[in-house]
């Protein structure tokens, strides 16, 4: 913008020889310069009018929407009781894989006060402490009296405590409809189905919200309007479920265990089964999570899924498996397997001291559990292939299973992957998984060779994964893990009309914080798979520090604790899953399989 | 001969008074502003009767009395749309002074009416706000600053007159009246607005505005509580605002009838700040929406009559008039439908308030005289222009 001066030098001097007043000219520039300005502020202050006008009827017209849109809404309160006014159903049920109901939704009231209504708040407060006797009365009484206008007294009240407030007839005391979430089987799958609770609460409803399990991992499925109340259906068959906890239950009482779990997958589909964690807790009623301590022990913690332990010799296989499939060893080929082995600085035993050598046949390696054979088998695979084998069993990362506590549980690995690393990891040691990590695992390798991906859902028909090992080889494990049964450490695991085919795994517990194991704590685990001539599904069944005391000294290995176990759950679960028991000679399969 | 004889004959310059006040007024806001009276009125027989009824007196009392000042407020009203801007302006800003002082007077003379905050002077038979009084003059007085401003060598307005401003809301908040501090704060901002505030200092005003409200909300517990219990749906049914918000979910579309409504007996303030629940009750959204109508008819016609106004005085008074007038209602329904947090202010014309409807007249009869068709010079600036 040019200002022109007030006084330019030329018209000035100009008129100064004109004998004109110079000060004329400064006088009409100033009132030119104010018509400018003028202008120009009129101009803005035009534009600047529109704008406020604009915003006025914004803001008027967004009261007058509120207020349509207040008027439109209908009244709040009271109408807890108003006819004709159905709760719908909002959150979808979840039933087992036959369409048995596992979780469903039930109308019920949630009690509140609204003291300033009360006529009697110290009568009323004793009454409802008489009705609920988990109630404070003194609590109650403040609560009344003092300066509160809405307090929530029950979140759930059956139809007959529902009639005996009624009955106190205090207009203050109100009730709120609710969808309360109801777990009809109880403890019956409690850890899959974790829980719910309710989230934001009004007078008229509340959200139910999941807060664990496949009701938290699969929330915004099952509140999906757009699925019209359809129910989840899951892979668990509630019989078989039912069956394996009572089986589970009796078998860590009796092993004297502190927990147990177990999983029954189909092996082609990945479908879980069952999956059972003791000691466990029912949803219906949630405990609370332990504020202190080891979140391991509380009936929350789903050791199926959440545990991560060091499993032990039943990851001996997978090394057996990978020799095999790279053309390094046959089954019946001879390795070095002479105890001790020395390693470094390392010195590498049996159980018991005992020596399985000098030479061992690969099948027999697995059948007698020898840790210096799969050691030499690792060594002979290198520690990089061995990685890459383990983890393309998905071993290493945590499991996709429709759990929101699967995300959680990483295995634990060791940071660098070297030749003792290799040597500890061919028997199980040294790195950490969950059962179901196990299962999956077990699976993939028992099923033809297949990459399974562990589900909780029901699936239609088998998804082709990727092939991890060969058929052949997936037949010579299975093969080797019958024999396991027959005449190796699982012998215990022979169930009369199924051919059970498994490994077992005995590790010690790593004691908390320190380094170093516990001697007489250890982890039991038998992974099974039946029937091992055309395996269809794989067990898992791990007892946390079982002991058998009934013989002088107390047995702490799978083969005593968990095999047993694990043969009783095939037992009564084979027959439900519509397996045709096989009328074998027993003699004359043992002659057979020793010929070969 | 004959002139010096019988006197010159008596001659009219210029149109006569009132036809010419008719023809240059407003009328169409004139008419809301009477239609927004009559409905207050009409409002006033459903709203006031509990609250004469509690204070003892015959059933009607209010609306007689509102009547009245209602009836003084709309004379006042057209007397100060007869005058020249200039002359408002001169009665404005004495008006603007007198009030000054009662309003720097009440800690002494003044009375709270048991309210906990002092604002008003007994005088018997009614009390008087000088806040009410005040606003409109401070509009006014601003206004001239501003214009005054923008002259060429003119005094250093804008700065005055947020001096003055920033003194009165520092004298109203500490009577407490944060409502009527918020009103004097806006009007001079809009007027600052209009007169040519510059983009930047805007833009930094509102990001400040923003980040003090966030950090205010992020480190105090309290007014953390505050905003979420105003934010939350649930409101406690038993506040004043649980009643406004369940008597306007009752009332609906067209209200529960007259005289049926319930809400007039269980709100202290039904009818003044919550006069409008009233109406949403008992003749539902239809009049609401009607009120509402109204309202804005006011603001925006004054608005764009005023983008035609070249005199800059004029333009800013008018500007301001007509926003702190719109703000005001816009407040009150705000806080009645639970868009705004509760502040105690009446709804213009409507709400029941004796010296407060006679400021009202006051302040829209000088809105109304601004924005009075006048002369704007512009083929003078033709006749200029070609001169040159």
């Amino acid at each position: 913008m040019t200002r022109t001066p007030l006084r330019p030098l030329a018209r000035i001097l100009d008129a100064r020889q004109r004998g004109e007043n110079p000060d004329a000219i400064e006088r009409e520039n100033l009132r030119l310069r104010h018509e400018a300005m003028r202008d120009s502020a009129r101009r803005r202050a035009e534009g600047r009018l529109v704008v406020l006008a604009g915003a006025f009827v914004l803001a008027f017209g967004v009261v007058g929407l509120r207020m349509g849109l207040m008027a439109a809404a209908e009244p709040q309160e009271p109408r807890a009781e108003l006819a004709g006014n159905p709760i719908v159903g909002q959150r979808a049920d979840i039933t087992d894989r036959n369409g048995r109901v596992l979780a469903t939704n039930l109308s019920t009231y949630a009690l509140y006060a609204q003291p300033p209504k009360m006529i009697d708040r110290v009568g009323a407060a004793k009454k409802l402490a008489a009705i609920f006797p988990d109630l404070d009365e003194e609590r109650l009484v403040k609560d009344f009296t003092g300066t509160r206008k809405f307090l929530w007294i029950k979140k759930k009240v059956s139809p007959e405590q529902r009639q005996a407030v009624h009955d106190i007839g205090d207009p203050g005391l109100l009730f709120g409809p609710r969808e309360m979430r109801l777990y009809p089987n109880g403890r019956l799958a409690a850890h899959v189905l974790g829980g719910a609770s309710f989230g934001r609460e009004g007078v008229n409803s509340a959200e139910v919200i999941g807060v664990a399990g496949i009701e938290k991992a699969m929330d915004d499925t099952l509140r999906d309007p757009a699925r019209g109340g359809a129910p989840l259906v899951l892979s668990i068959d509630m019989t078989v479920q039912s069956t394996m906890r009572e089986v589970l239950y009796g078998g860590m009482r009796l092993m004297n265990a502190k927990g147990a779990a177990g999983i029954l997958m189909d092996i082609d589909s990945g479908e879980i089964l069952s999956m059972v964690s003791l000691p466990d807790f029912d949803p219906n009623d949630r405990p609370r999570p332990l504020t202190k301590g080891d979140a391991g022990d509380s009936p929350l913690f789903n050791r199926a899924v959440q545990g991560v332990y060091e499993l032990g010799s039943v990851f001996k296989i997978f090394a057996v498996a990978q020799a095999m499939e790279l053309g390094l060893v046959g089954p019946n080929t001879l390795v070095d397997a002479d105890a001790p082995m020395k390693w470094g600085r390392f010195t590498l035993r049996e159980f018991q001291n005992k020596n399985y050598g000098p030479l061992l046949s690969v099948s027999d390696v697995i059948t007698k559990s020898s840790n210096v054979g799969t050691a030499k088998l690792a060594l002979q695979i290198g520690p990089e292939r061995q990685k890459a084998f383990l983890e393309s069993f998905g071993v290493f990362d945590p499991t996709p299973v429709e759990l929101v506590e699967a995300s959680g549980a990483k295995p634990l690995l060791p940071p660098k992957w070297s030749e003792i690393v290799a040597i500890t990891a061919s028997y199980g040691h040294g790195f950490s998984a969950s059962p179901l990590h196990l299962a999956a695992a077990y699976s993939s390798l028992l099923n033809g060779g297949t990459k399974v991906e562990p589900t909780l859902l029901k699936r239609d028909g088998a998804p082709s994964g990727d092939r991890l090992v060969s058929e052949r080889v997936s037949r010579a494990s299975a093969k080797m893990l019958r024999q396991v049964v027959l005449e190796g450490t699982a012998s215990f695991g022979r169930v009369p009309g199924y051919e059970v085919g498994g490994k077992t795994g005995t590790a010690n517990k790593p004691i908390a914080g320190r380094k170093g194991y516990y001697k007489d704590k250890n982890i039991n685990t038998f992974a099974s798979v039946f029937p091992a001539d055309d395996p269809a599904y794989v067990l898992i069944v791990m007892l946390d520090e079982a002991s058998d005391n009934s013989g002088q000294e107390p047995r702490r290995t799978a083969g005593w604790t968990a095999v047993p176990v694990a043969a009783e759950v095939i037992r009564r679960t084979a027959p439900l899953l519509g397996l045709r028991p096989k009328i074998e000679p027993v003699a004359a399969s043992g002659v057979t399989l020793a010929s070969e | 001969m004959t002139e010096m004889v019988y006197g010159a004959v008596p001659l009219q310059a210029g149109e006569p008074i009132l036809p010419r006040w008719w023809r240059t007024i407003d009328k169409w806001s004139l008419g809301c502003v009477v239609a927004l009276f009559a409905i207050g009125l009409l409002l006033g027989l459903a709203a006031s009767p509990p609250l004469a009824a509690r204070n003892g007196f015959e059933p009607f009392y209010y609306v007689t009395r509102q009547a009245v000042f209602g009836g003084l407020a709309l004379i006042a009203l057209a007397l100060t749309t007869m005058m020249s801007p200039r002359l408002v302006r001169r009665l404005a800003v004495i008006g603007f002074a007198l009030a000054f002082v009662a309003l720097l007077g009440l800690p002494f003379a003044g009375t709270d009416f048991g309210k906990g905050a002092v604002r008003w002077y007994s005088l018997g038979f009614a009390s008087l706000q000088p806040s009410e009084f005040l606003k409109p003059g401070f509009v006014v007085v601003a206004a001239w600053m501003m214009a005054a401003s923008q002259e060429v060598n003119g005094p250093p307005g804008k700065g005055m007159s947020l001096a003055l401003c920033l003194f009165i809301v520092g004298l109203l908040a500490m009577q407490p009246d944060f409502g009527q501090a918020v009103l004097v704060l806006f009007s001079w901002a809009v007027i600052y607005f209009v007169a040519g505030a510059p983009i930047l200092l805007l833009l930094v005003l509102a990001g400040f505005v923003a980040l003090g409200g966030s950090v205010a909300y992020s480190s105090s517990e309290h007014f953390a509580r505050r905003i979420d219990g105003f934010l939350s749906p649930d409101v406690d049914p038993r506040t004043q605002l649980g009643y406004a918000a369940n008597a306007i979910q009752e009332g609906g579309f067209f209200g529960v009838g007259v005289g049926e409504g319930q809400v007039k007996w269980s709100l202290p303030d039904a009818h003044t700040d919550f006069i409008i629940a009233v109406a949403a009750e008992e003749y539902g959204l239809v009049l609401v929406l009607a009120v509402i109508a109204l309202y804005a008819a006011i603001v925006v016609r004054s608005l764009i009559r005023l983008t035609r106004e070249r005199d800059p005085f004029i333009r800013l008074a008018g500007t301001g008039l007509a926003c702190t007038f719109g703000v005001q209602a816009m407040i009150n329904m705000g806080v009645a439908v639970r868009l705004l947090p509760a502040k105690g202010m009446t709804l213009p014309f409507v709400s029941y308030g004796g010296s407060s409807v006679i400021a009202m007249g006051l302040g829209m009869g000088m809105l109304l005289a601004f924005t009075r068709k006048r002369p704007q010079g512009e083929i003078g600036d033709i006749l200029i222009r070609r001169g040159r």
